[in-house]
């Protein structure tokens, strides 16, 4: 057979699989980040059916899918949305960072790992799965809820802060120096600044360059200055992924809108390839050994991240249920903490971080939407309500206003 | 009274805007970026969390604010032709100590003197239409009257027994 024809095999059965497995999924309540991770694993080296012919392009695919999934993290916020939302959040977004990357950084020394691993899994600890959450939210109506301005606030910060926090790890992991890192890090902070300030003061300008009455001239443009600024941070060693999340913020009004539709199904496929990818990279054989530990510090960091949304949501003055739902919906971890895992592994960092980021996520990914799911049910609601009636014995139930 | 409405953004989703009814309920629309609205009614023991949720497309959204708008509307419309026709139609409940109670409706010598028309007698959730001067009163009837602003005021004041007969 042709390796042409091979591949075409290989990507279509791949591809088709995944979709039955998302079908299978979604049907329990269940994100397919986890289930196309378990397929990698599946598919890799080491698994039970390797794959040979398409290697490149899942990897190609793969680079594409990370800047796709960024780009649209860019376009859900406004310039405006995550400047104008620092100031009030940064209290909550520098209480994340503490109670959440210092585990992973201290869980990593812990574990004998040197100070470049110990930065990433901070990273991958730290940044909860904006998109997993967001449709946890969707899903369980919690869209209006008062706390939930609280929880989309923490993300915000996360995001951003990864627009400066990823060119640092980029940096570091390439082993370029304390000199070399500071100045990779000044860059970073000075593009990242100056497209903030030119989105929002130009953004119209800029995505008036694109015009929304001609589908197919939006998607190329978009999709090419995305993949091209991507280019051109990685060169900078800035990290592609910064690159397009920045481009996804300066585009703004009607052309965001429509790209964002325009692009969502290909991020959708190239996402998946992403996430089979990392499956691929990691042996399977090496999951077992690190099991346990992934568990360990996914119960750690899960309950880290209850505290970081309890303690967000009192700051926001929300009742004690909303607290608790605020802080069991942002446990899950997701794609940034594979984002930012992937990148340790392409500089072959601690090999042990693969699996063991790929445990932890596959874990707080399938536990995080169903914790999130706790606070609904009605022998937990009792409880915190008995909880609460018996931290204040002496106020009375108010009248109804029936 | 003005009723106040309270915006929330909701960074990467929408906006929310929401507001306290008289009655202590709080209902609030979630609005998407891509055009879809979200129905929701807040729990009245938990506050913060909202009790349901109900997505509603783009048309659904304009026809429900067409059916909670309207009504405002059409009474405003009949607010108007009331006040350009000059006229004005008022229930007004027989009091209970009135003087013509067991009377007959042409012993008030109400149109005369007050140039309203009594067009109708509400008794017993039975609607009598235009009651003759022979029509006795009853307790408890609301007499359905149509007139000025004074006429309708010298009405009231006639049945209460206020004026001198």
């Amino acid at each position: 057979m042709h390796a042409s024809t091979v591949l075409l095999i290989e990507i279509g059965a791949l591809l088709f699989g995944l979709g039955m497995l998302g079908r299978a999924g979604r049907r329990f309540g269940l994100s397919p980040i986890p289930l196309y991770l378990l397929a990698g694993l599946f598919f890799g080296r080491g698994g039970l059916v390797p794959l040979s012919a398409s290697e490149d392009f899942i990897a190609i695919g793969a680079q594409i899918g990370v800047i796709l999934l960024l780009v649209m993290l860019g376009l859900e916020y406004s310039a405006d949305e995550l400047v104008g939302n620092l100031r009030s959040a940064a209290p909550a977004g520098v209480l994340d960072m503490l109670l959440n990357a210092l585990p992973g950084a201290l869980f990593a020394v812990l574990l004998g790992w040197d100070l470049k691993a110990a930065l990433v899994l901070a990273g991958i600890t730290w940044v909860s799965s904006s998109g997993v959450i967001a449709k946890v939210l969707g899903d369980l109506g919690r869209l209006g809820n008062r706390e939930t301005p609280v929880i989309l606030s923490v993300l915000v910060i996360e995001d951003l802060a990864m627009a400066f926090y990823l060119p640092i790890a980029t940096a570091v992991l390439a082993g370029v120096g304390l000199l070399g890192g500071l100045s990779t890090l000044a860059v970073a902070v000075v593009t990242v600044i100056a497209v903030l300030v030119v989105a929002i003061r130009y953004g119209g300008t800029i995505s008036r360059f694109m015009s929304v009455k001609d589908p197919e001239a939006l998607l190329l443009s978009v999709l090419g200055l995305t993949l091209f600024v991507a280019g051109v941070a990685a060169e900078l060693k800035v990290s592609e992924a910064v690159g397009a999340f920045l481009v996804g913020i300066a585009l703004s009004g009607p052309v965001a809108h429509h790209a964002t539709e325009m692009l969502s199904p290909l991020r959708d496929l190239f996402a998946a390839v992403f996430f089979v990818f990392f499956g691929l990279s990691t042996d399977p054989a090496d999951m077992p050994p690190v099991l346990l530990p992934a568990l360990g510090l996914a119960v750690l960091t899960m309950l880290t991240k209850v505290a970081t949304g309890y303690l967000a949501a009192r700051r926001a003055g929300i009742a004690l249920p909303g607290r608790l739902r605020a802080g069991l919906a942002l446990t899950p971890r997701g794609e940034f903490s594979v984002v930012i895992a992937g990148l340790a592994v392409a500089s072959g960092v601690e090999p042990k971080l693969a699996p063991l980021a790929t445990a932890y996520v596959l874990i707080t990914v399938v536990c995080g939407p169903m914790l999130a799911r706790l606070a609904d049910y009605a022998w937990f609601r009792n409880l915190i309500r008995r909880r609460m009636a018996a931290r204040r014995p002496t106020t009375k139930p108010l009248p109804s206003a029936e | 009274m003005r009723v106040r409405v309270e915006q929330t953004p909701l960074p990467g989703i929408g906006v929310r805007h929401d507001l306290v009814t008289s009655s202590g309920r709080t209902v609030g629309v979630v609005s998407h970026r891509n055009g879809r609205r979200d129905l929701v009614l807040y729990d009245v023991d938990d506050p913060d969390s909202c009790l349901a949720s109900i997505p509603l497309t783009d048309d659904e959204a304009e026809a429900l604010a067409d059916v909670l708008g309207a009504s405002l509307m059409l009474s405003q419309l009949a607010g108007l032709r009331q006040q350009a026709a000059g006229l004005l139609t008022e229930q007004i409940a027989l009091p209970a100590g009135s003087p013509f109670v067991g009377r007959r409706l042409g012993d008030t010598r109400a149109r005369t003197r007050t140039s309203a028309s009594i067009v109708a007698v509400l008794r017993d959730r039975e609607v009598i239409p235009s009651p003759g001067p022979t029509f006795q009163f009853e307790a408890n009837d609301v007499v359905v009257a149509v007139g000025t602003r004074d006429g309708l005021d010298g009405v009231t004041a006639i049945l209460a027994g206020d004026t001198d007969g």
